[in-house]
């Protein structure tokens, strides 16, 4: 209790009303910080090759796997502030989208293919989420053996066949979901697939900040402890939290079948790194109980940019990860200063 | 005779090879002030834990205003019935504003379980007033970790506070505090006591609470 109001019952002191505005930036440091090294990095990259940087072209080339990332992402901050980590969504992608490309292959309707995709996609999730709370595991250790099991049993099932779709474009599923926007002049040619992915990222806000379960999740991230003495369940909050990321992961997946009009039993594998690089470039927090959904959305667009970015300046491409590397560790050192680590 | 609040009868509760507690029974009657005295590691907490629902006991009964508990006694049954607890550890998510610690799994929601979050804001603002406990520096959206250790605690207080208990449980309410502070926090209990409802607190040191409490339940080595 703080001792100046003991003393001061009747003169209610003049509460301190920060101004709205401070406000509002003190409380969406990280998201703005990402925003900013993004723009930052643009610039650059239209200084060194302006042709390329100002062509609509080239992001629309840049938005059409993008989205694809942003499935992956949004769930993958849920994880991270809950105090956890995921290392197998790219198999959980992988499985789930095999079985929607097996499933259309063998004549499914698409719209009733992504049923079983997701059932699966959520199975995975709670068979992961079990394994971290009721079982104990480690989730880093857990999920890097789901991984490799996942992936195994595309393996063994597949042989290493890839499933081809070349008449995919004719579908309505395909044009709904990955086709392009005909019909406004100056966005012709712009992936539907991206406004997908922003609706994902815009529900995936909501739910994070206002939404009981992912304030469940960032409290059971902060100190679980406190949650349960507060009635929060931990556990399910956690199974909770990575079906979710199955379900980012099944649609990410589909997704990737959608775009390349291709499924290969390594579909997803690319996904790992630069998901994580993402995440944390976007300013959410290694520790867990915070995390930004529209931060790291963001520092996928930055992880997507720089290998385009590259080739764009003239670089070769043997030089990309070298870069990654680099925006990767500038952007935390930034992040740093968004305020102290609390736990 | 008088009216029982809640009974515990005959609580054992061990984790792995420790015996925390073993038979303790005990009573908290309605609109009294009981003092739980115990050495450290006598089970004092534990015995609190019980009582609202963290942990659940390994046998014994629960009595709530004359009836026994069937199955699981929860967090959230307990807080159902009118128990409030403010845990030694102050239970609070520190990276988190007050007025979403003061709603932590209580959270006040509209359709879909989304959160109202203004309202919570105005519930939290209102709250702090009433019972003095404001300042400049802090508001309900500042973040628990920029706060004191007595303010944190005045957080969690506002907490149990806010829900209207009928028994408030105290764990160690006053380590910490300073002496205004600490008789803040005696006003409570007794103002608490006045509105009719019960507190049940936790000291390990008997002079500290002599004034205040009616009763004093001692515990010693988990018995």
């Amino acid at each position: 209790m703080s001792t100046t109001s003991t003393s001061l019952p009747a003169a209610t002191p003049s509460r301190t009303q920060p101004k709205p505005f401070r406000q509002w930036v003190n409380n969406n440091r990280r998201a703005l910080s990402a925003l900013m090294i993004f723009v930052v990095m643009l610039t650059i990259f239209m200084i060194l090759s302006p042709r390329v940087f100002t062509n609509p072209i080239t992001y629309r080339s840049i938005f059409i796997s993008l989205p694809i990332s942003l499935f992956v992402v949004v769930p993958l901050v849920f994880i991270i502030a809950s105090g956890e980590i995921d290392l197998s969504f790219p198999a959980t992608a992988g499985i789930t989208s095999w079985v929607f490309a097996a499933a259309v292959r063998d004549g499914w309707d698409p719209f009733t293919a992504v049923i079983p995709a997701l059932l699966l996609g959520i199975l995975v999730g709670v068979s992961v989420g079990t394994l971290v709370t009721y079982v104990g595991l480690s989730s880093l250790v857990a999920t890097l053996g789901m991984n490799f099991l996942l992936r195994g049993i595309i393996n063994m099932g597949t042989e290493g066949i890839a499933i081809q779709f070349p008449q995919m474009r004719e579908l309505l599923f395909w044009q709904i979901f990955a086709g392009r926007i005909d019909n406004f002049p100056w966005i012709r040619g712009f992936p539907i697939h991206m406004l997908w992915g922003l609706l994902f990222v815009g529900l995936g806000w909501i739910l994070f900040n206002r939404h009981k379960f992912g304030t469940h999740v960032q409290i059971v991230g902060d100190n679980p402890a406190s949650a349960a003495e507060m009635g929060i369940n931990v556990n399910r909050v956690k199974i909770r939290a990575y079906i979710f990321m199955g379900i980012g992961a099944t649609l990410a997946g589909v997704l990737s079948v959608l775009v390349n009009q291709n499924w290969w039993p390594t579909t997803g594998d690319g996904l790992l790194l630069p998901a994580l690089a993402a995440v944390f470039v976007g300013g959410t927090p290694t520790w867990g109980g915070i995390g930004t959904v529209v931060g790291s959305s963001i520092g996928v667009g930055i992880i997507a940019s720089i290998e385009t970015g590259i080739i764009a300046a003239g670089l070769t491409g043997y030089v990309t990860q070298f870069f990654n590397g680099l925006v990767i560790i500038l952007s935390l050192i930034g992040q740093r200063f968004n305020g102290p680590r609390h736990r | 005779m008088e009216q029982r609040l809640v009974e515990l009868k005959e609580i054992t509760k061990s984790f792995g090879n420790v015996n925390a507690l073993s038979h303790v029974t005990m009573h908290v009657n309605k609109a009294e002030i009981v003092g739980l005295i115990g050495d450290n590691g006598a089970g004092k907490s534990t015995l609190i834990k019980i009582l609202s629902g963290v942990h659940s006991p390994d046998s014994g009964e629960l009595w709530i205003r004359g009836k026994c508990v069937e199955g699981r006694w929860t967090v959230a049954k307990a807080h159902t019935a009118g128990i409030e607890t403010v845990h030694q550890d102050r239970a609070l998510a520190v990276q988190h504003t007050v007025a979403r610690n003061i709603f932590m799994g209580r959270e006040i929601t509209g359709l879909f379980g989304l959160i109202r979050v203004k309202k919570q804001y105005e519930e939290a603002e209102r709250l702090m007033r009433e019972i003095g406990f404001t300042s400049k520096v802090f508001n309900p959206d500042s973040v628990v970790a920029t706060l004191s250790g007595g303010e944190r605690q005045g957080v969690a207080i506002a907490r149990a506070l806010y829900f209207e208990a009928e028994l408030l449980i105290l764990d160690e309410p006053t380590t910490a505090l300073s002496l205004t502070e600490t008789q803040k926090v005696y006003n409570f209990m007794l103002a608490a006591k006045e509105k009719g409802s019960s507190v049940l607190f936790i000291s390990h040191n008997i002079f500290h609470a002599y004034d205040i409490a009616d009763r004093f339940v001692i515990l010693d080595r988990g018995g």
